[in-house]
This record gives C-alpha cells, structure tokens and sequence, in this order.
C-alpha cells in the first residue's frame, strides 16, 4: 500500500514489574482493514490494547497515527485521534438507560442523541431501544451500545476486546455483519480474539502474539485453525483423546422441579428446574452468565437452601434443606466460578486452603490442625495437578487463574467426591491450562464420578459433556444428546427462541 | 396553642438537622462512599457555630464558619479513605468521635450560655389562611431556603448531566474512570458537600432551633440521618418525607408528655431511636427478598 498507515507501532515494549508484557512489538493497521490480533491469555494482547488507547504508556518505542509520531497520555487523547474502544467487560452503568449512557460521554440533548442511536442502529445492524435501562438488555444488546457509543465519536479505528466471548452463536453473526459493514465504510478494526475459527472468517490480517511477543504476521484466510493454534501457543496443539464414555450408572443428583425466587431486583428466579445426573458421565449446562447460572450453583452446593427437602436429591437422599457442609459428607463437590473469594482464600496460603475443604482427611486431631497432613495434601495436590507455584505457603491471591483454578479443581478431585459441580472450570484460563482441566475432568469421570458442568464455552462443552442443558432466563432446557445436537440449536435455546 | 398546631409549627424546624444532613449523606453515598461520622460533623458545625452566633451576633456568620470547619473534618475522611485508601467505616467512625471530642472541647466554657435564635418570617397573604397560616406557613428564612434547596438538589440529580455522572460514578466508578471522568474529584466534592451540609444541619440546630449550649445536644441526629438515607433508598423526596416524619416524631413525644399520656417520658424520647432500628430492619428484610 502506497498510503501509510493508519495506526503504527513500532518496537513498541511494556514491563509490569519482572513481567515483560509487551517486547518489541510491530504493527500496522489500515482503513478498511480488519485486523486480528490473536493470542492466548496472558501474551500481551490486553496489555497492547491498553497501550494504543492511552490507558498505558510504553516503556520503549514508537506509535504512529497517519504517519505522525503520537503520545497517549489517556484514553481522551485516543478518542481525539479517531481511536474507539469497546472493552471485554462493558463499561456501562446498569441503573441508567442507553441514552443516559451514551449522553456520559457524547455531548448533546437526549431526544437528539436518541435519534442518532436510532439511525446507527439502522446503518449498522445495531438495533437498541434508546430508552431501555442498561439492566434489562441481554449481553448482544449492551455490546451493540458500546459499539453504538465507540461510532458516536466518529472513530477511524475501533477496537474490539475479545467480542464474541459473551456472545451466543446467532449474535456473533449479526456482529460479523455490523463489523463487515463498518469495513466496507473505510474504518480499520483491531479484533482480539483466541477464537481461531472467527479469525478465519472475518479478519484479513492477524498478528499473533505468544509471550508479549509477535510470532507471526499472517492472512488467517489462507492458515487452517491447526497452524494458526501451531503460531498462537508454539506447539502442537493437545489432543483430548476422547475415550467412548461407558454407559452411566445410578443416580448421583437429581433435580425434582427446582424452583427457587430471585434474592435481589437483579437476580433470575429459577422456575421449574428437572435435572439427572448418572455416575460416569458429564452433563452440561450451557448458557450465558446471569441467566441463573450463579443461583443454581448456589442451591446446588447448599450456599442457598432450596424451598423443599425433596427439590434436591444427592447420592438418593434429600438434602434441599441441609448446608454445604452435610452435602459434602455425602460425597459431594463443588468448583464455584469465582475463584478468589470462594474457592479460595486470596490472603491465605495453598495449605490453608486446602484445609477449607480436605479438613475431614484427617487434618484435624481434637480440633487442633495437624499442619504436616495438612502440607503433604497440598504437595500432593500441586505435583499432581502441575500447580505451578514456589509451594504450600504460597498465597493463594498471588497466583495466576490457571493455576489457581488447577489448584481448587485439584483439591477437589483429591478427596475422592461421587458427584461433582464445577462452574465455569476454565473461565479465564490460558489454553495450555484449559486443556489439562478437561483432561481431569474426563479421567474422573471415566472413574466413575457425576460431574455436573456449568459453562459459557459451548466448545468445552461440546467436548467433554454426553448431554447439554441449557439455562435461559431461569429455564432449563430439556436434556440434549451432545452427539446429536448442534451449537445452532444450543444457541437457539440461549435467546430464548426454543424451549 | 393544641397538639395539632404545635405540631404544624414546629415539624418543619424539628425535622431541618435531619434533612440537611441526610441529604449531605445521600450525595456521599451515591457516590459509593459511606461516610458514618455525620454524628461527629454535626456535634463541630453546631459547637462552631453557637460559639461564632455568641460573639458576633451574626447568623449567616455562624452557619458559614460551622459549614466550613464541618467540611474541614470531612475532607480528613476523604483524605483517609480516597488518599491513602484506609478502611471507610473506621475511617467515619474515627472522624465521627473526632469531631464529637471537638465540639465538648471548645464548648466547654459555653455550657448553658444561651442566644437569641431566629425570628419567624410573616409572609403576607400566606400566615393569614387559616390554621395553617399561622403554624407551618410562618417559618424562619433557613427553613424556606431548606425547602427550595431540597427541590434544586432533586433537580440536579435527576435532571442534570451532574446528576448522571454521580449516579455513574457510584455504580462503576471503573467505568466511569474509563470513559474519562475525574472519579477522584467528583468523589471529594460529594464528600466536601456532604460536610457541609452537616455543619449546617449543626448550626442550625445549636443557634435556631435550641439556640443554647449544651454538650451531646446533637444526641444521636447524626445517625437518624445516616438511617433515613437508607430509608429514603437514596432518592431525595423520600428522604425528605423521612426527615418530617422524624421530625413529627421527635415533637410527638413533647406532646404527648404534655398531654399526660401514662408512658414514662424516657420511653417516649427513646421513641426516634427505636423506630430508626425498626426501620432499618423491615429495609434490610425486604431488600433481602425474605418479605
């Protein structure tokens, strides 16, 4: 191209602390263009981003807008320049509406901006009702207000932080065509994704990044998603050998019409919730986060007691009505989704926590804690599960999610559980890490453990789960074979359009 | 003067602390602070102020200098908990007994001393309907600005820009960060507010309403405030009707001595208090979705 670039970067470097985030990164953008930058969690593509909106300043380098040498301060010298962000977790404010959010950051009289919400929305695909309160709008809708929010500023480049995450299936296509559209109006789009097949069909260029480096400068269009996993983590891609599950054995948990009221004006009421789960197989709960997901986790592990005894069968008896601790007894566990705070301490070290919940292994002698079971259990738990970490007395805060949650899941599976609940088990987690815990989960299932999996990801589920529920609005689904079933129709029961 | 025009007549001065404070409050905290030392503010404003009124005889010199010291001790919580990031609730509770030890400190040698408060203001046409006219339409000049300051903050808040980015920055002060708003700032101006209008909430109980020196004679208002906060849930016309029917509440019982009913009269003077943790507690229980 005879035109410089729109945006340049060159040598570009950042280092947190001992953590060289970003080293000598290279990167060009131009109008028109949609451009992927792809890594796993953990290379630098978070890092990078923050760099070109002016929430960072680089150490070492060079940016370049239009040809012209550039410092960004802050986000407003970004936004100056033509530079829109929409980041991975939205930054709207729930208790106000669209156009109250979009008034925060674009001046202008409400009805007006309304109008120019409305005709957005038209040009682009991106349909909102102006005058709905953020609260009330599902995940699609609040993307297309940070989209619709980032065009009111007239940008020449948009950035799109990891978009299709908390999508379901069918809004990611309608985000695929707002985005081509915006292409073909002459605006160059950065697009961070580790979803290689998404690359693939809509970037023209990617920049993959591995440990804050540049590997690779590639057209996604002419790699297959082997090769471009090869350059994302510089090796071959971990195969999950799928062993034929047997067939299941007796009922482990079993949900009898579970229904249970909302405890706060943003909370889901569970209505009507029949669930069956066998020893030695995995099922699946696929939906997006906020449709009960957390409330059913809850009434599960006994956090919230359900109405009835009777709504809540584990191991054949009725516990609805008994706390985390009596359905442990039973032969029950349970990975929660928040890691820090519930499924560990972030103050304590590796050994406490694994007294939180290994305490019946024999850690305790008349109520005194026998620290040296205590730190065998954890060493165990760590050589075992590849916990990469200096050793038991490590804080549990100080590590990263992959590891941590190596770490919980792993604390779990040592006490031996005949059912088990892990929510979101790789939320956050680098792929290397991700591949191991559904290893994990496989290999306990093929022990004879009921493993009850609640996920966003519908391709961990698709991989490791026989059967799929999915949770929408605080509905169940009916039970689907995972070997008949199609991401499409699991996607049509995520919005809602099947029941 | 019957029970019903006393009670018109003094409602609105009665309830005036309450509402000048609550509303200081209610700011800080749509801000997403929580700021408990509004006992202490208070008990500075009303002791600055009584001391100011004693020797020069000035009024609007009194409530400025008790609004000025109040937001001194509060900018000493917004350096605590924005500066150097301390714990909120100790922070407040430190700054509340702070400010508590202050005002017995300098009026120690003002005890009993008394002024002259504030005269009523007879406006014409109005003081002349019936009944009420005489009672709750004849009010001294702080409680009329009260009311058209209670009406401009609910205006702010809720139909202006301003309004908006509190409410933002109390809800996600990331994401309000994000987009570029000076979070820092915006935080201690509501905390400065806050300070203020509990000095002023002080002055004018010490120097109008009750214009004599006694210590403690804030006794508890502060934390009727913070309750009446929740109470209102953080919208300023509830907090008001809050206000009032504390107010009411608060002369019900020197009327009902009055009136001779049989209840002992610490029963009665206790009363405010007990209807505050009863309150808090039907909030707490249905916030919580068990009602």
């Amino acid at each position: 191209m005879s035109q410089p670039a729109l945006l340049r970067l060159s040598k570009v470097s950042k280092r947190y602390g001992t953590v060289q985030a970003n080293k000598e990164i290279d990167l060009e953008v131009h109008s028109g263009s949609i451009h992927a930058v792809l890594g796993e969690n953990g290379a630098g593509k978070s890092t990078l981003m923050k760099l070109i909106y002016g929430v960072e300043q680089p150490d070492a380098g060079h940016i370049y807008w239009n040809g012209q040498e550039v410092h960004l301060a802050r986000p407003s010298d970004a936004q100056v320049l033509g530079i829109g962000m929409v980041f991975q977790h939205f930054s709207l404010f729930e208790t106000l509406s669209v156009v109250q959010n979009v008034s925060l950051m674009i001046p202008g009289k409400p009805a007006e901006l309304a109008q120019q919400i409305a005709d957005l929305g038209d040009q682009f695909g991106l349909s909102v009702d102006p005058h709905a309160m953020v609260h009330r709008l599902s995940v699609g809708e609040r993307q297309r207000v940070e989209i619709i929010r980032c065009l009111l500023l007239n940008p020449k480049l948009l950035i799109l932080d990891e978009p299709t995450s908390v999508l379901p299936p069918q809004s990611v296509r309608r985000l695929f065509e707002t985005l081509r559209k915006l292409q073909a109006d002459g605006m160059a789009i950065l697009f961070i994704s580790h979803k290689l097949d998404e690359i693939r069909e809509l970037c023209d260029t990617a920049s993959v990044l591995r440990g804050g480096e540049v590997t690779g400068r590639v057209d996604p269009r002419e790699h297959d998603a082997r090769s471009l996993a090869q350059l994302m983590i510089g090796r071959e891609m971990p195969n999950v050998a799928h062993v034929a599950p047997r067939p299941p054995g007796e009922e482990r948990l079993r949900l009898n019409a579970l229904s249970h009221p909302r405890a706060s004006r943003f909370g889901t009421t569970l209505e009507g919730i029949d669930l069956k789960l066998r020893s030695g197989e995995i099922v699946g709960i696929a939906g997006i986060s906020g449709n009960g997901q957390q409330e059913l986790a809850a009434l599960i592990s006994g956090e919230t007691r359900a109405q009835e005894p009777g709504m809540i069968e584990i191991m054949g008896k009725k516990v609805g009505h008994l706390g985390p601790m009596a359905r442990r007894k039973l032969g029950f566990a349970f990975v929660p989704e928040e890691r820090l705070g519930r499924g560990a301490v972030p103050e304590m070290s590796l050994a406490d926590n694994s007294l939180l919940t290994a305490h019946g292994r024999s850690m305790l002698s008349r109520g005194f804690i026998r620290r040296s079971v205590e730190r065998a259990f954890t060493r165990e738990c760590i050589e075992t599960f590849d916990v990469r970490t200096p050793g038991p007395d490590a804080e549990a805060g100080a590590m990263s999610g992959g590891n941590l949650q190596k770490f919980i899941l792993g604390r779990e599976i040592m006490l031996n559980p005949d059912v088990m609940l892990v929510s979101q088990p790789t939320w956050g987690v680098d792929i290397g890490a991700a591949t191991a815990i559904r290893r994990r989960l496989l290999d306990m299932r093929d022990q004879g453990c009921a493993i009850l999996v609640i996920s966003e990801e519908m391709d961990e589920l698709f991989e490791i789960c026989s059967k799929l529920h999915v949770l929408h609005k605080g509905h169940l689904s009916p039970a689907l074979d995972a070997a008949e079933t199609t991401p499409q129709e699991i996607g049509r029961y995520m919005i809602g359009a099947a029941t | 003067m019957s029970g019903l025009e006393f009670l018109l007549a003094g409602t609105l001065a009665a309830s005036l602390p309450l509402l000048l404070a609550a509303l200081g409050e209610m700011v800080v905290e749509k801000t997403g602070l929580l700021n408990l030392g509004l006992e202490g503010m208070m008990a500075i404003g009303a002791a600055i102020a009584f001391i100011c009124v004693f020797h020069t005889g000035s009024h609007v010199l009194g409530f400025a200098a008790a609004a000025l010291i109040s937001t001194a001790v509060a900018m000493l919580f917004a350096i605590l908990v924005i500066g150097v990031k301390a714990n909120e609730v100790a922070s407040g509770l430190a700054i509340g007994v702070l400010g508590l030890g202050l005002s017995a400190l300098f009026g120690k040698s003002y005890e009993s001393r008394t002024i002259s408060g504030l005269p009523k203001i007879d406006i014409p046409v109005l003081s002349d309907i019936p009944l009420i006219g005489p009672t709750l339409l004849t009010q001294d000049i702080v409680v009329w600005l009260a009311v058209l300051g209670t009406i401009a903050l609910w205006w702010v808040l809720n139909r202006t820009k301003l309004g908006l980015i509190i409410a933002a920055v109390g809800e996600n002060a990331d994401a309000a960060r994000s987009i570029g708003y000076p979070v820092v700032l915006i935080r201690l101006c509501a905390v400065a507010f806050g300070g203020a209008m509990c000095g002023l909430a002080g002055a004018y109980a010490s120097t109008v309403y009750t214009p004599l020196w006694a210590d403690g004679m804030i006794a508890g208002r502060g934390w009727i405030a913070l309750a009446l906060v929740v109470f209102g849930t953080w919208q300023t016309g509830r907090v008001a009707f809050g206000a009032l029917l504390f107010g009411i509440l608060s002369l019900g019982e020197l009327t009902a001595q009055a009136m001779g009913v049989g209840l002992p009269s610490q029963v009665l003077s206790s009363l405010p208090y007990l209807v505050t943790i009863l309150m808090l507690v039907v909030i707490s229980r249905r916030r919580s979705g068990l009602v």
